[in-house]
């Protein structure tokens, strides 16, 4: 009970010195030449502040949707402890922009420069991800159901396959670049390369997943191959499915990102990276990482909830 | 009409030919022949109108047969048939010194380098935060969401910045790649290792508590060596994506040194061939390091006592 009263009078407190501590750290005395005053204020905030943490995760309450609250405050009250951090180092000390903007400086880029924010998004992810993505995964379904009929194609593929998923893949990008040209074609096809491999090998062991019971009575209902496909294996081959989806969401992005390393239009995410990172103007290259972090936790997000929706019936979602 | 689970397990004729049909290395033979032979026809294909254009430019009239054999035998083709690019290999690797610069040796050197330190310090960041993790419940809840949640952001995108910012504080060649390297490979290692740490089931642990063991006894005695088998696939993926990490570690610095860079160079003068040969470079570097972990993985079983799998 001490414990759980002690994080709940500290974590206002904690907050309320965070918010101070932001304030003063903006203002022209401080910014830049901060003292040692002010450096003792913030150890001190983040010593309170370890402690509230630590009291708030070792709270238990009795009502489920309290518990659940608790687990999500913890990490996000971590996370914004963070970027308090951040700002108030970066602020306080003064660190040249080139090295390190502040969180705030980041935040004010990203809106300043929203449209071309979104016309890069456009490019890379809405063009290049979702398209190669798309294509990666079917030809990777697609062939691992073909390599699950003919035993001998999936005995060779599969080996090759695991073979492939620890090699460097983003290396054919300059390649691909070479035979589809500076656009988002050839980021797409390096996507479909990076999210093929892992696609086949998931599809493939998902399919091997049904039992053997299971199948005996499929066998006893006189259900053929393709009945047995659609109504037994697939469904059970589905978490399998879902997890290569997962993986290959964040490939993707890395893959078309890097891929514009090697060349593109003057539009684009990887492009912008590459481009704001020589001239020196960190707060957009973070602002365009700010952008794909976004786009990276929203696609998996997405994926996550399809699979929940699908997959239901599996004991990791059933409490 | 047998039913699956049912029938037993029938022991096979042990003979050499049958196990060639039932192990992997026929399939994978004939697949890895069949990619190599739809190579060689994609060659010709893709090569076809550059070369026959040559001709007629030069005024030549040619047999097809001609134009096939010119198609594998260009400076900048298209696509370089698997010979050229085994020559080319053979030519970078052998018959050039190793310290000099033409050498892919000297290049794969550099990046294996800067993937071995990364790998070093992503080992030790990514078990020192699972221990952490394991150990102090706060970190469990407030850091490890973060950890997974930052899978789900293209890490690689930082890669510029990193190089970038520690070279314009002095801070240049090896180490900026292996930070990037770090980064990416303690990821892994820290979840598997998390996962290998709270493995023994609490049957063991409350085992430990009645002989009254402390908790570093606990530690080095049932969570370490519980962990070991998952720490070794965590290792397997790391120094994948460790290498993955140097190779683009080097892309930003404008080609100075590296398989990466070497990537680099071939695109911006069209260098195919050298292009392909630094991909098989990196292809072959990963598989010898995914090797030597999996030697690593076999030899520490073994002292343990494990028996092989």
């Amino acid at each position: 009970m001490n414990v759980s009263r002690r994080a709940i009078v500290l974590t206002p407190l904690a907050l309320l010195g965070c918010a101070y501590a932001l304030n003063l750290v903006h203002s022209p005395t401080v910014a830049g030449q901060a003292g040692l005053g002010f450096w003792a204020f913030i150890i001190v905030l983040w010593l309170a502040a370890a402690v509230a943490l630590s009291g708030l995760s070792n709270l238990r309450p009795k009502n489920l949707n309290m518990r659940r609250l608790a687990g999500l405050c913890v990490p996000i009250l971590f996370g914004a402890f963070l970027f308090f951090l951040w700002e108030v180092i970066v602020v306080g000390a003064g660190v040249p922009s080139v090295l390190m903007p502040a969180p705030s400086a980041i935040g004010g880029r990203f809106v300043a420069s929203l449209p071309v924010l979104l016309a890069d998004f456009l490019q890379t992810f809405v063009k290049s991800v979702l398209s190669g993505y798309v294509i990666g995964c079917l030809a990777g379904f697609l062939v691992a159901i073909i390599a699950d009929r003919i035993p001998f194609l999936r005995r060779g593929l599969l080996p090759l396959g695991n073979f492939v998923s620890a090699l460097p893949v983003i290396g054919i990008a300059p390649i691909m670049v070479m035979w589809f040209g500076f656009d988002w074609p050839s980021k797409a096809a390096v996507v479909v390369v990076m999210t093929f491999f892992p696609m086949l090998v998931n599809t493939v062991a998902g399919l091997a997943a049904a039992g053997r019971l299971e199948h005996d009575l499929m066998h006893s209902y006189a259900a053929g191959y393709w009945t047995t496909l659609v109504k037994l294996r697939l469904p059970v081959a589905l978490p399998f499915i879902f997890n290569a989806l997962k993986i290959n969401s964040t490939l993707a992005l890395i893959g078309a990102i890097v891929a514009e390393f090697f060349g593109t239009p003057i539009v684009g995410m990887g492009f912008r990276i590459s481009i704001e990172v020589s001239r020196m103007s960190l707060d957009m290259v973070w602002a365009e990482i700010a952008l794909a972090a976004i786009a990276g936790s929203i696609f998996y997000g997405l994926v996550a909830l399809v699979e929940r929706g699908a997959t239901f019936w599996h004991p990791s979602y059933r409490t | 009409m047998t039913t699956k689970a049912l029938s037993l397990p029938v022991r096979r004729a042990s003979g050499k030919t049958s196990r060639l049909g039932e192990g992997n290395t026929g399939p994978v033979l004939v697949v890895v022949l069949a990619i190599l032979a739809f190579w060689y026809v994609a060659a010709i294909l893709m090569n076809w109108q550059g070369v026959a254009d040559a001709f007629i430019r030069a005024g030549e009239q040619r047999s097809t047969s001609e134009i096939v054999l010119a198609t594998m035998d260009q400076e900048r083709p298209m696509l370089p048939a698997p010979h050229q690019v085994l020559v080319e290999l053979k030519k970078t690797v052998i018959d050039t010194a190793v310290t000099s610069r033409r050498s892919l040796l000297f290049h794969a050197w550099v990046t294996l380098s800067s993937t071995l330190l990364g790998f070093a310090l992503g080992a030790l960041l990514g078990s020192v935060l699972a221990v952490l993790i394991v150990h102090v419940k706060t970190l469990e809840r407030s850091l490890m969401p973060w950890i997974i949640s930052s899978q789900t952001i293209p890490i690689l995108a930082i890669a510029p910045i990193i190089i970038v910012v520690l070279g314009s504080i002095g801070i240049t060649g090896l180490f900026p790649k292996a930070i990037i390297s770090a980064y990416l490979c303690f990821f892994p290692i820290t979840i598997s290792m998390v996962k290998g740490l709270t493995s023994p089931d609490p049957m063991q642990r409350d085992l430990m508590r009645t002989y009254s063991a402390s908790l570093a006894q606990t530690f080095w005695k049932l969570r370490l060596p519980a962990s070991l088998p998952y720490l070794f696939t965590g290792l397997k993926v790391a120094i994948a994506i460790s290498l993955v990490g140097a190779i683009v570690g080097e892309l930003p610095t404008g080609a100075q040194a590296g398989l990466g860079a070497r990537l680099l160079a071939g695109s911006y003068y069209g260098q195919t061939i050298q292009i392909w040969a630094a991909l098989f470079g990196a292809a072959i570097l990963a598989s010898l390091l995914v090797a030597i972990v999996s030697i690593a993985e076999r030899i520490v079983n073994r002292s343990m006592g494990a028996r092989s799998a």
